[in-house]
């Protein structure tokens, strides 16, 4: 593990990040122990982010950060080393809300906390969920939506999950912009995330991890 | 005896200026952010609210008159312009009703990254240059011949150099003028209906919110050219040239609010805040990339003797001590999630409040919650005045029936005593 490589992302030092990482990997370290200290970084910011000490451009300059390390290291990964996963979280904008900040904050701190992400974009018909609940059979579904149109959208959603018979398969968390508790009781969802790091302890509530 | 329209007119107003002087009115003024809320209320879709400005205005009459408010509100709907002239010049930057979205779904902006890292240079060299030539194109596809064109100031070189004339007849360059020439016919049509409509509800006894419209600088570069992203890395890889750029913006936008609001007459200036709230930044970033560019604006509208209505949407509850710099009894803030028992106790004795009633509520809530909220928000941000009651965004979805008891009950409720 290399600290210097860690507090170099965590402290947004973006060219010394990426000239340890070049150094490490011709001085023969392991690539994936390189990926393994960005995911730490990202962790780190990850944490900082719920106790309110990083904000979302240290998780878009941290993510900017990993991706151009990863585009050195990955390369020299052989193809079968894969990360344990410990659940399964379906994430999508609602129909007719094409708004993903919010919902791709969510998606990447659950990645970093290690769960996979079924990411369905935007403007996700209640059917699109249906299918990819039926598909990758995940334990959690997220919905977010920024406008308050999307309260419609989700009570949709919600409907539509059960009519299909799938309601019980799966706990449903929904959050994003305008949305607070009177929407999880008109859609039926389980529980409303205030902000992204709620998703996150929701999801590790429901799942563990 | 009943009042006058104009007795109506002026006692509305004066409830709204006492409540944005910090003094006690009469009672508390309710303020009604329309948007597509009419559309609903008559039975019309969203997308003819796009397409039949005299449908779109009568419904917006009913609203008015129906409901009563002491401020309306309906922005320069519909936001961005009428759909023809939107699809004259191609507008790539939002989805309207119809258009991208179903017919009765709001507008929705596209972001992106409108312009390059790079190219940061080039605007701040000539902003407008950039604008005609570079963006132009870019946010608007029948638009593309602007890029053709030489710089403008080729025309220095006066009676030397006047080969721009030949570079106009360029069939891609004649198209672009045409669209832009054909948007701007419908444009003025719905503008001058829209002039029309404001001078009608004055003289039926209604004031009308704010008429013109200015943006932080910093979000004019994070909404409009860099997309949130962009800004962000930007905050890390060239922090110089993003606030260099808002210092080239800020006269921008003072300029046009006071050029609209000495057209319009009306000196409240709506201010929609976006990238500067809670958790998208530290107060560290906001302080240097975000306050210093908006505090400006606001003070230099408040100079030009116009009133800043900036709406803080999101939640401020971490930034409201940056805001007790604003002078006193100038500015009417509109907040959108921020805890208003707490906006109350910092900022009482600086801000107009304005906000927080809930339209998950209006939307699907019972109307005894409806009353109990409104009844918690007139006693404790209502107290001593200095607080006018509206919803915490637009009131698109809401059921017509419980934003009449919302309004009813603070009529009643809210008197001064």
């Amino acid at each position: 593990m290399s600290q210097q490589l860690i507090e170099a992302i965590t402290d947004m030092r973006e060219a010394e990040a990426l000239q340890i990482a070049t150094e490490l990997l011709d001085g023969g370290t392991d690539p994936v122990q390189i990926l393994d200290d960005c995911r730490q970084a990202m962790e780190v910011i990850g944490q900082r982010f719920g106790q309110g000490q990083a904000f979302v451009p240290e998780l878009v300059m941290g993510g900017e950060i990993m991706k151009s390390i990863s585009g050195l290291v990955k390369p020299r990964i052989p193809k079968d080393v894969q990360a344990k996963r410990v659940g399964k979280v379906v994430v999508g904008t609602v129909e007719g809300d094409i708004h993903d900040i919010g919902k791709d904050i969510v998606a990447f701190l659950l990645d970093i906390h290690g769960f996979e992400v079924i990411d369905l974009g935007v403007d996700a018909s209640p059917q699109v969920f249906v299918d990819k609940i039926r598909e990758f059979k995940p334990q959690v579904v997220a919905l977010s939506g920024f406008l308050t149109l999307s309260y419609a959208s989700m009570k949709r959603t919600v409907d539509t999950i059960r009519e299909a018979g799938l309601r019980d398969e799966v706990k449903i968390m929904v959050g994003g912009g305008v949305v607070d508790d009177h929407v999880r009781a008109f859609s039926g969802a389980d529980a409303f995330g205030a902000d992204a790091m709620a998703a996150v302890a929701l999801t590790k509530s429901w799942i563990g991890g | 005896m009943s009042k006058t329209p104009q007795e109506l007119f002026a006692e509305r107003e004066k409830r709204v200026q006492d409540a944005m002087a910090l003094k006690v009115p009469d009672r508390v003024p309710v303020f009604l952010s329309q948007h597509f809320f009419p559309a609903r209320y008559v039975g019309m879709t969203y997308e003819q609210a796009y397409y039949d400005v005299d449908k779109w205005l009568a419904a917006n009459e009913k609203t008015i008159v129906d409901y009563e408010p002491d401020v309306y509100f309906m922005a320069q709907a519909p936001i961005a312009g009428p759909g023809e002239a939107l699809e004259a010049m191609g507008m790539r930057q939002i989805k309207w009703p119809g258009h991208g979205v179903p017919a009765n779904r709001s507008f929705q902006f596209i972001e992106g990254e409108y312009m390059k890292a790079e190219e940061y240079d080039e605007f701040l060299a000539d902003p407008s240059d950039w604008t005609v030539r570079k963006y132009m194109p870019r946010i608007y596809s029948n638009l593309q011949g602007l890029g053709m064109l030489p710089p403008i100031t080729s025309m220095l070189n006066g009676y030397v150099g006047s080969a721009i004339t030949g570079i106009l007849a360029i069939p891609p360059v004649a198209a672009a003028f045409d669209a832009l020439l054909k948007g701007a016919q419908v444009a003025g049509r719905w503008s001058m209906a829209f002039a029309a409509f404001d001078r009608k509800m004055a003289t039926m006894g209604f004031p009308e919110f704010s008429a013109g419209v200015a943006l932080a600088p910093f979000d004019i570069i994070s909404d409009m050219l860099r997309g949130m992203r962009g800004a962000m890395i930007d905050m890390y890889r060239c922090p110089d040239k993003l606030i260099a750029a808002q210092k080239v913006i800020l006269p921008m936008q003072i300029g046009g609010a006071i050029g609209v609001a000495h057209m319009s007459g009306n000196p409240r200036v709506f201010i929609p805040l976006h990238r500067g709230a809670d958790g998208f930044m530290s107060n560290e970033q906001f302080e240097a990339f975000y306050w210093p560019g908006l505090k400006a604006l606001i003070l230099a509208l408040i100079d030009a003797g116009l009133v800043p209505c900036p709406f803080w949407e999101g939640t401020y509850d971490q930034r409201l001590e940056y805001l007790r710099e604003l002078p006193p009894g100038k500015v009417l803030g509109w907040f959108d999630r921020s805890n208003l028992v707490q906006v109350k106790e910092v900022l009482g004795d600086v801000l107009c409040i304005c906000g927080d009633m809930p339209v998950s509520l209006l939307e699907s809530g019972t109307p005894e919650q409806v009353v109990a909220y409104s009844k918690k928000l007139i006693d404790t941000v209502g107290k001593d005045g200095g607080f006018v009651m509206s919803s915490n965004t637009v009131l698109d979805e809401c059921d017509p029936a419980l934003v009449k008891v919302w309004l009813d009950f603070t009529r009643a409720y809210g008197v001064y005593r």
